[in-house]
């Protein structure tokens, strides 16, 4: 079956099975493999995309629930050349070591800055529970979203 | 001030921010299809038969192949060997063909077009198992009529080996005034690193080579072990690619089976195949770590003096051998149990023993956290038995600044020394940044308010920079290889710099730290210096990163490589400004003559010289082009403390970490930056093994803690802020003056927890309890005594 979603800001289509997800089809279907893959219980959030602005996990999500949604992708935050802040900031404050967990805690760290325009480093950590980082021990990732909301 | 010691922001980030770093599951090839594993259920069971009919024939399904068809590989080879005593080796193939001796082992192979239509298909396999008795726990394994899991390993025994002196520290826990036992659990883990394992490869026909990418930390070893050891086939004849990897932390160095399946498969069915773990196979089919069962004898006289320490442990290697599986609980543990104390005896025997669990193997730290728990354990119980403080304990036991270089006793360490320390300095800054006077208080009045806080302690060394050639070697410690590192370094005609190492970034920042010291050696700026490295076929071969090598052993040979382009460098220069090479200097990126700063070249302007070779010294060659391959003289040996500050709750035994204080030596720093966070995510993992971590299996042998939902890797809210700081006591063993700084914080962390939880409860009379020191556990311990402090 086919599915229309406006992905990073251009319309794409997918001619896909059913049962497939949401993250295989930006990964397989659309080439768009920035968002990964690092669990199948819905535990780490490696694979976390903005759908209508809100982030969701993308391998919790079928593609035909996304069909006719706006999604955003770790492939879609430069604008004009610049980084998102969110990006700069990690960058700035060593905000991780392998990358792997980095673009999904990126698009999470937006949508919780959307909530939250001055966060507490807790709301911060409770805000980042549903993202698994194995290297940095959380303490940079926490300092680069409070760098960015600073800066946002 | 150069660049060397500068907290540069990391040049392999802006890939990672944006989506474009390609990691193994991102490769995408031209007529590329997938394969899905068909995994054991038993724990131990013999394969009767396997039909693959119905799979064959779902539509999609290019192959299914089993164990039968890839009888022409030879088994995995063990790299490893524990050593000076005899290995009863087992190890697997790329599909079991008769028998599995743990859960998630691989039988069969769906090769499809895509990845819904191979596992589709793989429930479409019957097989038919006769299950075998089981046993997962190491200790129970070794005693008479547990299940036999190999016929060449009696009692599950892969090997019995030992370090230190008997008789002697026999003695010396005879003549002690105190002996203290006690039986610690070092708990199995599961790694986790945030991207699992997965391997792609294609072979060419025509030239009868195999391209293999694959999540390894190491791929020039992989490369060997596959062709010369597997294959059987020139090792010119395939080449290996880590792309980017998403962390390790030791999972990543091995040869797993998978890896050669998938180079088999694409010669079998002509065209490249990938297979991706999920991470429920990453749970049973990667290595786990730790998994000891030690008793400990400490003799200690009243004053608080150690006399001698007796070591019993039980490691447990799993079903079938990992590569490298034996030489950590017996080299990386044993030999490190003297830790920063001068202990005049001591003595460790170890029984590596199969088991009907997943394989074991190095995870972060291997060996050396379970050697620094069982000895900082010690160190409080003595405190606890003697009524003596922790710190002072410590502080009456450690090796003194003026005895470096020191050997530990007994020939523990098998002829090493611990190149250079200050225990104490460590210790006091620590000390400092708590104020432990004022934490005493405060923990006192806090117990009169029925609040309990708790502070513990861990004292550690490390061994870095695995490692000379012939002390591990199989001369030595058993090592199957050398432990040297590569590097090249080219000067383009441009000035612009290409480094290639044989070290392996998986998350530790090398392409800046490589480029640092670089820049800093020819005096150029770090933009100019690209880091290369992972692909066997453009760089010299190399071991690749683990056991905290890659700066105290890799870095060297970057290191050495830009002091030969210097050496060459400067001669060049002496015949372009017509003077002797004696008179001149190597400064601040140009050849001068010494005290005429105005006759001199830029490297940049030689370089371009050397590359055009118009006009070069009688003999000379051109092109700045120096590799080197340097072996280390001996390992490093970081050290420090960490201070830990909980508080329970005495109602629902759950422990919050309220303070975390480290302070690490690891000589000198090439990047403060990424230093730290190499801290901050091994206190996070170690911290993650005292409190919430660990790997559970029924008496079937089936993984309980098997996902992301059983196993509690922490979140964010879980682990604390940390304070960390530095003193600086070089390494005497490499001109950088490095020792190593990848695994310190996990080594120090788990016992600092501990027995900061412990020191909570003693007004339970509560004086040992075995990780992970979940809420239930320490509630049951608490309440034991009736509820009352």
């Amino acid at each position: 079956m086919k599915v229309t979603m406006r992905v990073n800001g251009q319309t794409r289509e997918a001619d896909i099975e059913p049962r497939w997800l949401l993250v295989h089809v930006l990964r397989e279907k659309m080439g768009l493999t920035g968002t990964n893959v690092g669990c199948d219980t819905s535990q780490c959030g490696a694979c976390t995309v903005l759908m209508d602005g809100m982030a969701v996990k993308s391998c919790n999500v079928l593609a035909v629930q996304a069909d006719g949604a706006d999604i955003t992708t770790i492939e879609g935050l430069k604008t004009d050349g610049a980084y998102h802040p969110v990006q700069q900031a990690f960058w700035d404050n060593h905000g991780l070591q392998c990358g792997f967990c980095t673009p999904g805690m990126i698009m999470t760290s937006i949508d919780l800055l959307r909530e939250h325009d001055n966060p507490s480093d807790d709301t911060i950590r409770r805000g980042l529970e549903g993202n698994l980082c194995r290297c940095t021990g959380y303490e940079n990732i926490v300092r680069s979203v409070r760098d960015a909301a600073d800066k946002m | 001030m150069g660049v060397l010691g500068q907290s540069i922001k990391r040049r392999e980030d802006p890939r990672l921010i944006t989506g474009e770093a390609k990691f193994l599951d991102d490769i995408q090839l031209p007529g590329l299809v997938h394969a899905a594993i068909l995994r054991s259920p038993f724990a131990h069971a013999k394969i009767k038969s396997i039909n693959t009919d119905q799979a064959k024939a779902y539509p999609g399904v290019i192959g299914v192949f089993t164990g039968k068809d890839f009888m022409d590989l030879n088994p995995l080879p063990c790299a490893w060997a524990a050593g000076g005593v005899k290995n009863n080796l087992n190890t697997p193939r790329c599909l079991e063909p008769d028998r599995v001796t743990h859960t998630g082992m691989g039988v069969a192979v769906v090769v499809a077009q895509d990845r819904y239509i191979a596992e589709d298909a793989l429930a479409l396999i019957q097989v038919d198992w006769e299950p075998l008795p089981v046993v997962t726990d190491a200790k129970k394994a070794t005693e008479p009529g547990a299940p036999q899991l190999h016929e060449n390993a009696p009692n599950n025994i892969e090997c019995e080996w030992e370090c230190g002196d008997a008789a002697a520290t026999q003695a010396a826990l005879d003549g002690a005034d105190v002996v203290i036992k006690q039986t610690l659990i070092n708990q199995r883990l599961i790694p986790n690193s945030m991207e699992t394992r997965g391997c792609a490869a294609q072979y060419n026909p025509a030239s009868e080579e195999y391209t293999v990418w694959m999540t390894s930390q190491a791929p020039h070893v992989m490369r060997l072990l596959m062709t010369a050891f597997v294959f059987g086939i020139p090792e010119t004849k395939m080449r290996v690619i880590s792309p980017q990897v998403g962390g390790g932390f030791g999972t990543k160095i091995y040869l797993y089976p998978e890896y050669v399946l998938m180079a088999a498969l694409s010669k079998k069915i002509g065209c490249p195949v990938k297979w991706s773990e999920t991470r429920r196979e990453n749970y049973i089919a990667t290595t786990h770590g730790r998994d000891h069962i030690t008793d400990i004898e400490i003799g200690v006289n009243k004053d608080g003096a150690l006399m001698g320490l007796h070591v019993k442990t039980y490691a447990n290697m799993g079903g079938i051998l990992s590569t490298i599986a034996p030489g950590i609980p017996t080299t990386l543990y044993g030999r490190l149990l003297s830790g920063p104390y001068k202990i005049p005896h001591i003595y460790c025997h170890v029984s590596n023993v199969y088991t009907n669990t997943a394989m074991v193997d190095a995870y972060r730290g291997a060996g050396r956290p379970e050697a620094t728990y069982v000895l900082e354990r010690a160190m409080d119980l003595v405190a606890n038995e003697l009524g003596m403080d922790p710190t002072a304990v410590r502080r009456k036991n450690f090796i003194p600044s003026d005895e470096f270089p020191y050997t530990p006793a007994d020939n523990i360490l098998a002829g090493l020394t611990y190149d250079s320390g200050n225990y104490t300095l460590t210790l006091d800054k620590a000390l400092d940044m708590l104020d432990y006077t004022g934490f005493r208080q405060e923990q006192e009045q806090a117990r009169k308010k029925d609040k309990y806080l708790g502070v513990g302690f861990s004292s550690y060394i490390e061994l870095c920079g695995v490692a000379p050639s012939a002390w591990i070697g199989l001369p030595g410690q058993g090592w199957g290889a050398g432990l040297w590192e590569s590097a090249n370094i080219r000067m383009h005609l441009t000035g612009k710099v290409v480094v290639t190492t044989g070290s392996q970034n998986h998350g530790q920042g090398h392409e800046t730290t490589m480029a640092q010291i670089v820049a800093d050696q020819l005096g150029i700026p770090v933009e100019d210096v690209l880091v290369e490295h992972s692909d066997t076929a453009g760089a010299p071969f190399g071991y690749g990163s683990y056991g905290s090598r890659s700066g105290a052993v890799g870095g060297v040979a970057v290191y050495r490589a830009a002091e030969r382009i210097k050496e060459k460098a400067k001669r060049l220069a002496a015949h372009m400004l017509e003077a002797n090479v004696q008179d001149l200097v190597y400064q601040d990126g140009k050849v001068m003559v010494k005290g005429t700063p105005a006759a001199s070249k830029t490297i940049q302007e030689i370089a371009l010289a050397s590359a055009v070779g118009y006009s070069l010294p009688e003999g000379m060659e051109p092109f700045l082009d120096e590799t080197s391959y340097y072996d280390p003289p001996n390992c490093t040996y970081p050290f420090g403390t960490h201070i830990c500050v909980v508080e329970v709750d005495k109602h629902t035994g759950s422990t919050r970490i309220l303070r975390y204080v480290a302070v690490d030596d690891v000589g000198n720093v090439i990047n403060p930056m990424i230093v730290d966070g190499q801290v901050h995510g091994g206190i996070a993992q170690g911290a993650a093994q005292a409190l919430y971590e660990g790997a559970v299996y029924d008496d079937n042998g089936t993984l309980v803690s098997g996902s992301l939902m059983d196993y509690a890797v922490p979140t964010a809210h879980m682990l604390p802020s940390y304070e960390t700081a530095r003193t600086v006591t070089p390494s005497p063993v490499n001109p950088l003056g490095v020792k190593g700084a990848g695994e310190t914080g996990t080594i120090a962390s788990t016992p600092a927890v501990v027995n900061a939880v412990l020191d909570a409860l003693k007004p339970f009379g509560v004086k040992h309890l075995d990780m992970p020191l979940t809420p239930e556990k320490v509630w049951r311990a608490m309440n034991s005594n009736g509820g009352k402090a």
